[in-house]
């Protein structure tokens, strides 16, 4: 590809997103070498945080903030990163060969010879009445994450509207605290864009086995009032209602995408980058949340772009961007896999499993512990697993080197799946 | 405050102070030590924290829980008796100053 990086200049790389990925692209950038002055704006009042323990650990009251924190302020110091917290950009000027200036909500401002977006999702809204009421919680980031623990203590009955990892795991969490939990969803099948089939039911059946109810293909049509602008339940499409004193929201979320939108960048369910993280001015990367990018993986009559959610993703879009930033551009290929922690159920999946024309289960999902590895025209393309870590990173690792795992012998669990991992014949004449 | 020091694969030493509480992984990177990436955080689930533990620290450590166990099977750098994952190493006053070294590759 053509370069696209500028010699350093003293204003040097502004990156607009104080987060998991983020925090990685400055992180990367002074591991291949780039000199310039760094600075990483963020919105929020927090140092930069890990994002996964919010709907699990930072819920129970024995973890702080600070005790999820990404890096020490230290840290920061000894690699001239200049991290300025508490102010929002929005509105970013910019000249010729990709320098400008950002301006923050309180006027401050902010020069830079190259810009990184990192500006994550915001969650999606509830579309119904009733859904600003009081009780109402959303689930994004630490401060979320205070309110609702602070909720949980005092809830009895908790209402989880969404069925995907947030929604799944405010449940398992309030359920372990103590509440009535009920699961309500739109979809027809939990984590339905996350997992099989198999591993769907299984989860439903785990839910239901610690007490929690599910309904499936029900997304509420209002939340009720209590009388006194507090949330008491919400009716159902068949007119039932369900009660709560707590209402949980997981619906997904919505890149943010209104800086890039007044830059003029091209924007398709997120921020639209290539292989490297350059968005369509040349200039701007972007990573994490926020971006929609070539699949990295092979998905023949796949989406041409997609939007990832997750923390594995946010790291590998930062390096990959990072690194066209310092002129030594790599493209962004890595597997992608990501993990759920639910009660005693460690989810974990790699690679993507869309578009599989077969799946072999190994093990019982009733004993909680087993897997399911996804194939397609014969390649092993994606796994899920639930309690078999060693399995999960067997087939990452299968995944990422091109290898397979013969179907056939992998529902032997007496036989470490590691030790099974193949040379894919296919891969050759693909 | 227990001190770690991080040996590289290549033999250099480097020492950190660590806080009681966290654990070996999260202090590493916390202060970007080469060598430990922990990208799940801390909580079982990508086995990239993987480290040596010197021999003289290695019976004062809790021992290996299951989960552990079966992640350390699927290291990148083949497993050794002296094996951990550095997340589930806990610092404390009592337990003191601990060195690990980190293998060659985690990912």
């Amino acid at each position: 590809m053509n370069s696209t990086a500028v010699a350093p200049r003293d204003t040097g790389v502004l990156v607009v997103g104080a987060c998991q990925a983020g925090i990685q692209l400055a992180c990367s950038l002074r591991e291949y070498g780039y000199s310039a002055p760094i600075t990483v704006v963020g919105a929020e009042r927090h140092a930069p945080y890990q994002r996964p323990p919010l709907s699990k650990t930072l819920l129970h009251a024995e973890t702080s903030p600070d005790a999820i924190a990404l890096r020490s302020e230290a840290f920061y110091a000894d690699q001239g990163i200049r991290l300025v917290l508490g102010e929002r950009i929005i509105r970013v000027d910019r000249g010729d060969g990709g320098a400008g200036v950002a301006y923050a909500h309180s006027g401050r401002s902010f020069a830079f010879d190259r810009l990184a977006l990192t500006v994550g999702a915001r969650p999606r809204r509830l579309p119904v009445p009733g859904a600003d009421l009081a009780g109402v919680h959303y689930l994004r980031d630490a401060d979320d994450a205070l309110a609702l623990r602070a909720a949980l203590a005092e809830a009895v009955d908790v209402l989880v509207i969404g069925g995907g990892f947030i929604g799944l795991e405010v449940a398992a969490t309030a359920r372990e605290l103590g509440c009535e939990v009920t699961v309500t969803l739109a979809d027809n099948r939990l984590l339905e864009r996350a997992v099989g089939v198999p591993t769907s039911e299984f989860f439903l059946d785990a839910h239901i086995r610690r007490g929690v109810r599910v309904h499936l293909g029900a997304p509420p049509v209002r939340l009720l009032d209590d009388g006194h602008g507090r949330v008491r339940g919400a009716e159902l499409p068949d007119g039932s209602v369900l009660t709560a004193d707590l209402v949980v929201v997981g619906i997904g979320a919505v890149p943010r995408t209104e800086l890039a939108e007044q830059l003029g960048l091209t924007v398709d369910n997120g921020i639209v980058v290539n292989e490297y993280g350059l968005t369509s001015d040349g200039t701007t990367v972007a990573a994490g949340d926020c971006v929609a990018c070539p699949p990295p993986v092979d998905l023949p009559d796949g989406p041409v772009r997609i939007r990832f959610e997750s923390v594995n993703t946010a790291v590998e879009q930062a390096k990959t961007a990072a690194a066209l930033l310092a002129d030594r551009p790599v493209p962004y290929g890595a597997v992608p896999w990501f993990w759920s922690d639910q009660y005693d159920l460690k989810l974990q999946v790699a690679g993507l499993s869309t578009g599989h024309d077969r799946y072999v289960v190994r093990g019982e999902p009733d004993t909680e512990k087993f897997a399911v590895l996804y194939y397609r025209g014969g390649h092993l393309v994606a796994g899920d697993f639930v309690n078999r870590p060693a399995d999960f990173l067997a087939v990452r690792s299968a995944l990422a080197a091109g290898r397979t795992i013969p179907p056939e012998a992998a529902t032997d669990t007496t036989v470490p799946l590691k030790k099974l991992i193949a040379d894919d014949p296919r891969q050759a004449v693909a | 405050m227990p001190k770690v020091t991080y040996v590289s694969d290549a033999g250099e030493a480097r020492v950190v102070d660590g806080l009681v509480g966290d654990s070996v992984m999260q202090t590493a990177v916390r202060n970007g030590v080469p060598g430990i990436t922990g990208e799940c955080g801390g909580v079982l689930s990508c086995a990239t924290c993987h480290v040596f533990v010197d021999e003289a620290d290695l019976d004062r450590l809790e021992p290996v829980s299951g989960l552990e166990d079966e992640m350390l099977d699927g290291t990148v750098v083949d497993r050794c008796p002296n094996s951990r994952l550095s997340c589930q190493i806990k610092l404390s006053d009592e337990l003191g100053d601990l060195r690990v070294t980190t293998p060659e590759a985690q990912e």
